[in-house]
């Protein structure tokens, strides 16, 4: 390829990703009449937030009374402090707001006999400051993540936003003053790479929960936007924390709802043993997501786990009638015979905890601007730069995510960050700035490197080290020498990734040339992660490690004294700095600080 | 298919929205594709270019299949078990 021709296109606006963040943004951009470029790895409706079914949270009080305030309240606690209090207070205030324009876009939820939206309990979500469960899920059955896809797609269609499917976004552009000019671009079916050079960009790229042996998360969720913000000189907020759901199929990762420890499944180890009655006496099997997790991985980690590797729990549900799981778990069944080669009417399901939702991400402020610290101040914005969804971290969800809080943080910071980039372009001005004359370098470098080099690592293993590496140093449970060692072995598999080779050169929608480069995105997200766990000597939230343990002076091993602040993790010397958390709301009293507990 | 026909299938069988598919359809395209003749490699095509919510309904069952030819073809996708992919 030659890169001294490369084409350019302009826009006023790039966006890089089409889920429920990236189509929410375009909307904001398209109806203001801006030009605006969306650039996904796959079509919209392909997007990972497809797979999201539980629901989308907003105080609404259709079926009993609720308010925004204690929605952040919950959200604050879920967060074990570390959620920026201006951003909760922003998301929950909006909610109300998103969800019924999202009905306007033609949502089909789910309804009440009057024909409200419907609303269902979720975990975390309370009513009166911690009271007891509330209705605050706004759902359309099991499929919200589907429906909310396609009402925002609907609506971009008819504001006539420019799609680029199957495009994928390389490297982010900056200027030597930092500005952000937009993305180089790979189109799949002609392997050419484009500039689009704009004004703004925003980032919605979604999670990077590939980077775990063990996920939830569809293959698609590399972290490339994390990838490009680092390699661009962007630091990382937050990459410590990552939420794990119990139930995971073993070697698989495809999730098993909670409904089915809900209809009476039981977790065993090796011995038969229903071992949650040793760690939750009360709640057992239905103890909170993290409860249940470390009680898996301390039976595995103490050689009480099943199968020839003793690496997995069963989950039992035999004892069920079988009419009552082909009623009720029809689909779990499938999944369980499709998986784990097992069907549940007679066997119990193989089962590990799974790394579900990436915390952390890209730093913003509330409004969606990409912040970064510059002197004394922790939260600049980077000119141009924008940031919604699972990749950025604005932080609502701190050091835990409530369910349901991710669609809702899609559709408000998706919002907030078209309506900044309007507001921040009428400041700009008429003219683009100039491309710098390195404006590809990086993408060359890289793209070169892949095409000149042969008999290297392979690809494909050097993704399985990592992600082994990640699950067996940096998981639910995080111990002190494990970490340390981890540090040092995930920078071995940086040194493999930066020798991968493909045997593929050709251009044409060369799947190996681009799994190569999301490996690229994947070791910046795993560096970041080991690295910020590693220093944070701390319990908190999804990050616990054995040697910051439960104590009288320490409730859950939390040390505010010391670690009530945001981690920030710098590529280059893979160096951490830290920022205060802000604890103070937009227009209300600070939750003060409490032991979170449920 | 061609080269560049079966690349485009690889991508669009392995980046799908719901994880469950990516495994099956990706699993099935390394270990059985090669056996299929061509018509029943052109509807496994055009069964990976449905949408995740309604191509899985055709795989576990719920819905009815469109054709016998497509009828054929998910159940030599739902034989194929992932049991323990990488
Ligand atoms: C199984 C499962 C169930 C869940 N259930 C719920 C739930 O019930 N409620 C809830 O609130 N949350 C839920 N979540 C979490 C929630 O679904 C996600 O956090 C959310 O959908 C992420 O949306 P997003 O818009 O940030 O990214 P995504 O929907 O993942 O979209 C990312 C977009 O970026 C594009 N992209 C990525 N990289 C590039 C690149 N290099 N170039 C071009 N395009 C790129 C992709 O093509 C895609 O269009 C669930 C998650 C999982 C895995």
């Amino acid at each position: 390829m030659s890169y001294s021709n490369i084409a350019v296109r302009k826009f006023d606006a790039v966006i890089v990703g089409a889920g429920g963040a990236g189509l929410r943004a375009a909307i904001q951009l398209s109806e203001s009449g801006l030009k605006v470029a969306v650039l996904s790895k796959v079509f919209p409706t392909r997007s990972h937030t497809v797979a999201a079914q539980g629901g989308v949270s907003a105080s609404l009080g259709n079926s009993e009374p609720d308010h925004w305030t204690w929605h952040m309240y919950d959200t604050v606690k879920g967060s074990d402090w570390l959620g920026d209090q201006d951003a909760i207070e922003f998301m929950c205030r909006k909610a109300p707001e998103v969800v019924v324009e999202l009905e306007h876009f033609g949502m089909p939820f789910d309804r009440t006999d009057e024909g409200k939206i419907y609303q269902r309990p979720f975990g975390g979500h309370m009513s009166n400051f911690g009271e007891k469960p509330v209705r605050r899920a706004c759902a359309a059955a099991d499929r919200t993540g589907h429906a909310m896809l396609h009402a925002l797609y609907q609506r971009n269609v008819r504001a006539r936003t420019q799609f680029f499917v199957e495009w994928m976004a390389l490297d982010l552009i900056r200027d030597a003053d930092g500005h952000v000019l937009g993305v180089s671009a790979l189109e799949m079916e002609t392997g050419e790479v484009t500039i689009f050079h704009a004004k703004a960009t925003i980032f919605a790229t979604g999670g990077a929960g590939r980077i775990f042996a063990s996920s939830t998360n569809a293959f698609i969720n590399t972290g490339d936007g994390l990838g490009m913000a680092a390699r661009a000189g962007i630091p990382l907020e937050d990459m410590e924390f990552w939420q794990f759901h119990p139930t995971g199929v073993a070697g698989a990762g495809v999730l098993i709802t909670e409904g089915v420890r809900g209809e009476g499944g039981i977790l065993r180890n090796a011995s038969g043993e229903r071992f949650m009655e040793r760690y939750a006496p009360n709640a057992k099997d239905l103890a909170s997501r993290d409860v249940v997790s470390r009680a898996m991985t301390t039976e595995i980690n103490e050689g009480r786990g099943c199968g020839p590797h003793k690496d997995f729990v069963l989950l039992d549900i035999t004892h069920l009638p079988p009419e009552t799981i082909m009623k009720r778990l029809p689909g779990i069944r499938e999944i369980s015979i499709q998986f784990a080669g097992v069907d549940p009417i007679k066997a119990p399901i193989p089962v590990v905890p799974t790394c579900h939702y990436q915390m952390g991400g890209i730093p913003t402020n509330y409004k969606g601007q990409v912040v970064v610290p510059l002197g004394d101040d922790p939260a600049v914005p980077v000119p141009g730069f924008y940031a919604a969804g699972e990749c950025a971290c604005a932080s609502v969800h701190g050091a835990n995510r409530l369910g349901t809080n991710s669609l809702l943080d899609l559709l408000v910071f998706g919002k907030a960050s078209g309506e900044a980039v309007v507001e921040d372009l009428k400041q700009m001005p008429a003219e683009h700035r100039p491309l710098p004359a390195d404006a590809i370098e990086r993408t060359r470098e890289r793209l070169e490197r892949l095409d000149a080099r042969n008999g290297g690592e392979s690809e494909y293993e050097t993704r399985l080290a990592l992600q082994r590496v990640m699950q067996a140093h940096c998981g639910v449970f995080r111990f002190k020498d494990k970490l340390a060692e981890g540090v040092e072995m995930i920078l071995d598999v940086e040194q493999r990734v930066g020798k991968v080779s493909i045997k593929d050169k050709s251009k044409v929608w060369n799947t190996a040339r681009v799994e190569a480069l999301e490996l690229d995105n994947l070791i910046e997200v795993a560096k970041a992660t080991m690295i910020s766990a590693n220093a944070r000597l701390e319990s908190r939230g999804a990050h616990v490690r054995d040697d910051a343990p439960d104590t009288a002076e320490r409730p859950n091993g939390r040390n505010d004294t010391e670690w009530l602040k945001h981690t920030l993790w710098s590529r280059d010397g893979n160096s951490l700095a830290y920022k205060p958390v802000k604890l103070e709301p937009l227009t209300v009293e600070s939750i003060a600080l409490k032991t979170r507990s449920y | 298919m061609d080269r560049d026909a079966l690349n485009r299938l690889r991508w669009r069988c392995t980046r799908r929205a719901l994880l469950e598919l990516d495994l099956l359809l990706g699993h099935f395209l390394d270990t059985r594709f090669a056996d299929l003749d061509e018509a029943q490699a052109q509807e496994f095509a055009e069964l990976a270019d449905l949408e995740d919510f309604a191509l899985w309904p055709l795989i576990n069952g719920d819905q009815e299949p469109k054709n016998p030819q497509q009828a054929a073809v998910l159940a030599m996708l739902r034989s194929s078990r992932t049991r323990n992919p990488a």
